[in-house]
């Protein structure tokens, strides 16, 4: 067994808060393999990854159980510094790179080869010697070529291009005398196609000469380019570990959504009875600017009365669609709401329309959490409409009453627990918190209800019964609701259609009854590309 | 019984509970020393309705979400304009309230005008407006210094005898100076009551109460609470904003005559710098932090703040008669005091 493996992870478990988000997963890498990881948001990635790490989250949480070893030697990493020391390396996702630095002061930082002159020999100080520019800037060149890449190592940072910057820190990495490993976090994401081919032939490259290479991706195309073997983690377990050649995309896609709950009833074909059903709301070609979710020109039909879904991995604009129509972040297109025209970039317009939005951001966007209960949900549709409001002449006060009124109402309604509507709704609980954003979008007595991320964040009983909300005002109010989730169980469980969002766009439309392998195709982004190649 | 105790504790908050202690101290202490009792009670009731429109100023700016408006000086000069305007045009009939109401009239346009420049300033220094509002004062006041000797008023009760420009202090005997202080006002004991000074600051509170109240004061509040909320909510948070600070700047012009009437001078040059300070404590101590405030922690802050600083001022000038110690001890309170509450920012309290 010696040194067959330059890191095994051995029946790593680890619990946030009673949560297990790890179970027994095992890894190997080989050195000079290429090991791909896959998996959806909330798989357990980033947490293996910080467990081999050390990273102070992991130990602050009360640590973790299972065994790692490097080289065959079992190690206890309790920091990232240790980490490093034991020759593994990180790529990281946002670059960590210093803008006004030079590439070689980039690739040096913090390793800097000196020399001696006459204040360091004096004072004694390693801390006083002279740069060796020279021998560091043929360093950096080293890395650099080995990447294959042609920056002059004497550029700033500040101004490259971003594929440039990926490729210095790699050349960061490999710089590190004694790296045996090599973990690349999502590399592609921010690079073009070229770049990204650039960057695997690198990989290869790296590979080649004995340095083993754990790359975290969700973009399956390249994984079956990279990679030797892929392992697919799916709710913290591992669900298979493959050799590339032995997989394909489809495979792939099937592994990582997976089904783990059946569906209920709502199993009816889309395109059964699509054209007699009547269009609430019409989307055409909406970009929305919002940083890290980028709607990059959606169209999107949304018929009266139904439910449904915007599902997609994180970072690919499912989060901005809504976000964009109610004029939070900037946007652009057309948005029609019953056949008129919305303006956009109003929120005002947008909420005297008809529309009304609970949002992902439930404590920074959804709540005054200094506020009651009944202020929390009269304040929007006060200033938007005007009402629980008394007028005296010019002056206007508010409705206490009428507020008081309403709130006892809908926190019946919507089964609020709470000490009554006066309480603070940062006292509430996470379900109880989300429960309020509905009533205060409810009480704006939306034509569409746009509803994003409803479930983040707040414990499993509460998840149903938000859920079990949804469907009810749906079944009972006839209300149409649009859900957007980075969960596609709970889209499969509630909704009619569900629309999948990939790098900006509509990737497709399907019934919550279809098949994993198309769900999955279509969130890896592969789904048209593999239509398109079938059609020829 | 301890859980009420310990409840009302918690509500009161830590700081309040030891100026209390304080102050209470420092009665006893005066007593002790046989102080005129009268005298000082009287001094606490009148210099509490002087402070308090100043220190009600606070509120509108802090609930906006800009914070404390340190940059008072503004609404205080736009306030003396006011004042030497009424005076320099002989303003001061009865009818007028002596040059009072006609000081307050002739402010507003001012207070209004600069607090619309002044909040669009505010828009575009997101995140560092109590420091800029600090120097806006500073900057305000130092300009100010030229305005008062070039402004053309000529006035002889107002103007240097020789030379030209306006006096450091203006007295306020031929025109509203005690004008509030002196309606309907009573004695209680030695103490004296100045019933329509009160009335007038609670009359105001009661005003911003009511705008509070209103939808624009919701949309205000809003804003300053939560302003990616407010936002969602159709709200327009730049404009709120500069609402927020010209209230602000307008209750300050207005605090600025009340306190003169109630000095009985108007003081230019440098006096207006050091009013921001003493209001902003003062809500501070009532218990506002720099994100949150009511109208009623303007009413206790004054209370408490300006209480102690009369109080401790006979009780120190006897206790130690040497030197001006009663006037540092004010400077260690008040700037130890904004201090306490300027490293709560961000906090969660």
């Amino acid at each position: 067994m010696e040194k067959e493996y330059a890191l095994e992870m051995k029946n790593i478990e680890k619990e946030y808060y009673g949560n297990k988000v790890l179970k027994n997963v095992s890894l190997s890498v080989k050195p000079g393999e290429i090991h791909a990881l896959v998996g959806e948001n909330g798989a357990g990635k980033s947490t293996l990854m910080n467990v081999l790490f050390g990273m102070p989250v992991i130990h602050a949480t009360g640590g973790f159980s299972g065994e790692v070893y490097i080289d065959g030697e079992k190690v206890d990493i309790k920091s990232p510094y240790e980490a490093m020391k034991q020759g593994i390396g990180m790529v990281h996702q946002e670059f960590m790179l210093i803008p006004n630095f030079t590439v070689t002061e980039n690739i040096k930082v913090n390793r800097e080869i000196t020399k001696a002159n006459f204040i360091s020999k004096l004072s004694k100080s390693k801390g006083m010697e002279t740069l060796n520019t020279k021998a560091m800037n043929s360093d950096a060149r080293k890395a650099l070529d080995t990447l294959g890449i042609g920056i002059e190592e004497w550029a700033r940072v500040a101004g490259l291009p971003v594929g440039h910057m990926q490729f210095i820190e790699i050349a960061r990495e490999i710089d590190k005398t004694g790296i045996k490993l090599l973990v690349f976090d999502e590399p592609t994401a921010v690079l073009a196609e070229s770049e990204a081919d650039r960057l695997i032939a690198a990989m290869k490259q790296l590979s080649a000469s004995g340095i083993a290479i754990l790359f975290i991706t969700h973009r399956l195309t390249e994984v079956l380019q990279a990679a030797d073997t892929v392992t697919i983690l799916r709710d913290g377990e591992l669900v298979a570990t493959r050799k590339a050649e032995d997989t394909s995309v489809v495979e792939l896609a099937e592994l990582m959504v997976g089904r783990k709950i059946e569906i209920t009833g709502k199993t009816e074909v889309v395109e059964q009875a699509v054209s007699d059903k009547e269009i609430v709301l019409e989307i055409k070609d909406l970009k929305v600017q919002m940083p890290g979710e980028e709607v990059k020109g959606i169209d999107l039909k949304v018929f009266k009365g139904e439910i449904l879904g915007i599902g997609g991995l994180a970072g690919q604009g499912k989060v901005g669609i809504a976000n964009g129509i109610m004029g939070l972040y900037p946007g652009s297109g057309e948005v029609y709401l019953a056949g008129e025209r919305l303006e956009l970039n109003n929120t005002k317009q947008a909420l005297k329309k008809g529309l009304a939005f609970v949002s992902e951001d439930r404590r920074g966007v959804g709540l005054l959490l200094d506020s009651s209960i009944e202020h929390n949900i009269a304040v929007t549709t006060m200033q938007v409409k005007g009402k629980f409001l008394k007028r005296f002449g010019f002056f206007d006060q508010i409705d206490v009453k009428a507020t008081r009124e309403h709130a006892n109402k809908i926190i019946k309604d919507l089964d609020i627990r709470c000490r009554g509507p006066q309480q603070l709704t940062r006292q509430l609980s996470g379900g109880n918190q989300q429960k309020v954003c509905v009533a205060r979008a409810l009480t704006l007595d939306p034509e569409v209800l746009f509803v994003s991320e409803p479930t983040r964040g707040i414990d499993i009983g509460a998840k149903k019964l938000v859920l079990d909300l949804l469907v009810k005002l749906n079944k009972e109010l006839g209300m149409t609701i649009v859900m957007t989730s980075s969960e596609l169980v709970e889209l499969r469980s509630i909704c009619d259609r569900i629309a999948i969002i990939s790098d900006g766009k509509v990737e497709g439309i399907l019934a919550p009854g279809a098949s994993d392998r198309e769900f999955g195709l279509m969130m890896a982004g592969e789904y048209r590309k593999l239509q398109s190649k079938e059609a020829v | 019984m301890g859980a009420t105790v310990k409840n009302f504790i918690k509500q009161l908050g830590l700081p309040r509970l030891i100026i209390l202690a304080l102050f209470i101290a420092l009665c006893i202490t005066a007593v002790v020393l046989k102080q005129d009792f009268g005298l000082i009670s009287s001094d606490v009731i009148r210099r509490f309705g002087m402070f308090g429109v100043l220190a009600l100023a606070m509120i509108p700016s802090i609930q906006c979400g800009t914070g404390p408006n340190f940059a008072l000086p503004i609404g205080v000069i736009c306030g003396l304009l006011g004042a030497l305007i009424t005076i320099e045009f002989g303003l001061t009939s009865p009818a007028l309230g002596r040059g009072f109401i006609s000081a307050v009239l002739i402010a507003l346009p001012f207070a209004v005008a600069s607090g619309l420049v002044y909040g669009m300033l505010l828009n575009r220094i997101k995140g560092s407006e109590m420091l800029v509002a600090t120097y806006t004062g500073f900057s305000i006041v130092s300009f100010m210094q030229i305005g008062w000797v070039t402004l053309p008023f000529n006035h002889p009760e107002m103007v240097w005898p020789i030379g030209k420009g306006l006096r450091v202090t203006i007295a306020l005997d031929s025109s509203y100076g005690g004008v509030l202080n002196n309606f309907m006002a009573f004695y209680i004991g030695g103490t004296k009551i100045p019933t329509g000074l009160l009335l007038f600051f609670f009359g105001s509170c009661f005003i911003v109460w009511l705008f509070s109240r209103s939808k624009a004061g919701i949309a205000l509040r809003a804003a300053g609470d939560n302003p990616r909320f407010a936002a969602a909510s159709g709200i327009d948070v730049d404009k709120n904003r500069i609402i927020g600070t010209v209230l602000s700047t307008v209750i300050g012009a207005i605090g600025i005559i009340v306190y003169s009437q109630s000095y009985g001078f108007l003081s230019l040059y440098l006096d207006p710098l050091y009013m921001a300070f003493p209001a902003v404590a003062a809500v501070l101590i009532g218990g506002a932090s720099t994100r949150k405030a009511r109208i009623s922690h303007a009413i206790i802050g004054v209370f408490l703040f300006q209480g102690i600083l009369t109080v401790a001022l006979p009780v120190a000038n006897q206790m130690f008669p040497e030197g001006n110690l009663s006037e540092v001890l004010r400077m260690i309170v008040q700037n130890g005091i904004i201090l306490y509450a300027l490293t709560k920012v961000g906090g969660e309290a």
